[in-house]
């Protein structure tokens, strides 16, 4: 069941002439830089050229010299789509520098808010949270990866308490019950692909600028305080959303490892929440109170991402249609 | 002797947090242990996974009125 080390991933498919350019370097060819600037800052084309020079950092591809990694001509590429995404991002999401009144206003539940987990919970069909799974499963066959970046860029005691939950996040020294572990398995019972990186081509945009936004800023120094701020905003919203799925998975049937993994990050996610407010957020602040903006840039830049990948979920589904790119793969039946 | 006393907060907003693993004993005499490094008890009463908690204490809200 368990390896240390999978087959890394298959290329992608391009969607456009970025992501064209970025493939044809991850080659090996000497490609020159695409014109990055006309092409739309969330679209296929520029988040999936994104994801492809990030993924070098994480687990690679199969095909891909490991060299490319640190590729000036791709960095030069890189570089270009990034300045895309973040000068969007600060265009569509307000600066803030409330940290604590941010933090606030994710702790409150409202309760007939539409989403995806309270769709699933009570409407839901299984072929809808098969493709939700597969969503997700780009981030969480990694999870936890994009924040570990940042460990090295903080210090004392916030760097401590992010540890302590990474930890966690891990397994506890036990790699069966670390989350991307948890994860797969799940996959597995529900009849998916638990292969890395097999839901590639499948994930839309959307999908794919969540993960990209937490690489950018785990893997930018000047940005860890967004890192912070998206982390925050998983941990601290994940229980009851956690809750729901463990309703949605049971109300269909689903098996053990699938009801694990969701009631395993209510409660995870009830401890990790607080060591994010109580130990890393506070004493980061208390040290460096200038990065107030970054934290709550972080927040609303998380919310803002996450709440355009739960309409493509829900608008393909309220037509009866498959929200990944490829239809059925998900598996309907 | 220090040294081996346990850390708690008392959050006063919901869970009591215990650093250490713990190893709970029910009124029913069943008994839950948890290996986690931080484990949040739950002090609302709230909770549908007690004795942890599951962040039930938090403030639920109605947007749109009827």
């Amino acid at each position: 069941m368990t390896t240390t080390m999978r087959r890394a991933p298959a290329l992608p498919s391009p969607r456009g002439p970025i992501s064209e350019a970025v493939l044809s370097v991850l080659r090996g060819n000497r490609t020159g830089p695409p014109d990055v600037g006309g092409s739309p800052p969330y679209g296929e084309d520029l988040q999936l050229a994104l994801y492809c020079c990030y993924e070098l950092h994480y687990r690679g591809f199969g095909e891909v010299d490991t060299e490319r990694e640190w590729d000036p001509a791709l960095l030069t590429i890189r570089a270009g789509l990034e300045r895309v995404f973040l000068g969007a991002l600060r265009e569509d999401v307000p600066p803030g520098s409330d940290v604590e009144g941010e933090l606030d206003a994710l702790l409150v539940e409202h309760v007939d808010a539409p989403g995806v987990s309270r769709y699933l919970s009570r409407d839901g069909e299984p072929w809808q949270l098969r493709e939700y799974v597969a969503h997700r499963s780009l981030y969480h066959l990694k999870e936890a990866d994009p924040q570990t970046f940042v460990i090295p860029r903080l210090d004392g005691p916030c760097k401590a308490a992010l540890v302590t939950v990474q930890h966690d996040e891990y397994g506890a020294g036990d790699p069966e019950r670390a989350h991307a572990r948890l994860f797969a398995d799940m996959m597995t019972e529900l009849g998916l692909s638990e292969a890395y990186g097999a839901y590639l081509d499948s994930a839309p945009a959307e999908t794919l600028a969540e993960v990209n936004f937490m690489s950018l800023c785990g893997l930018h120094r000047g940005l860890r305080a967004m890192l912070i701020g998206q982390f925050a905003t998983v941990e601290l919203t994940s229980s009851p959303g956690s809750d729901r799925m463990v309703k949605a998975m049971r109300r269909l049937g689903c098996g053990p490892a699938a009801i694990r993994f969701y009631a395993e990050h209510v409660e995870a996610d009830a401890v990790h929440e607080q060591l994010l407010r109580r130990e890393v957020i506070a004493p980061l602040l208390t040290a460096e109170p200038a990065l107030a903006p970054d934290i709550v840039f972080g927040i609303r830049s998380s919310v803002f991402l996450a709440a355009r990948s739960e309409e493509r979920l829900l608008r393909h589904w309220n037509r009866g249609e498959s929200s990944l790119r490829d239809g059925v793969e998900a598996g309907r039946p | 002797m220090a040294e081996a006393r346990r850390r708690v907060i008392v959050t006063g907003e919901g869970p009591i947090l215990v650093y250490g693993p713990v190893d709970v004993e029910m009124p029913d005499g069943t008994r839950v242990r948890s290996d986690r490094a931080v484990t949040a008890l739950c002090a609302c009463g709230r909770s549908r996974r007690r004795p942890f908690c599951d962040t039930s204490h938090r403030r639920r809200v109605r947007d749109k009125e009827r």
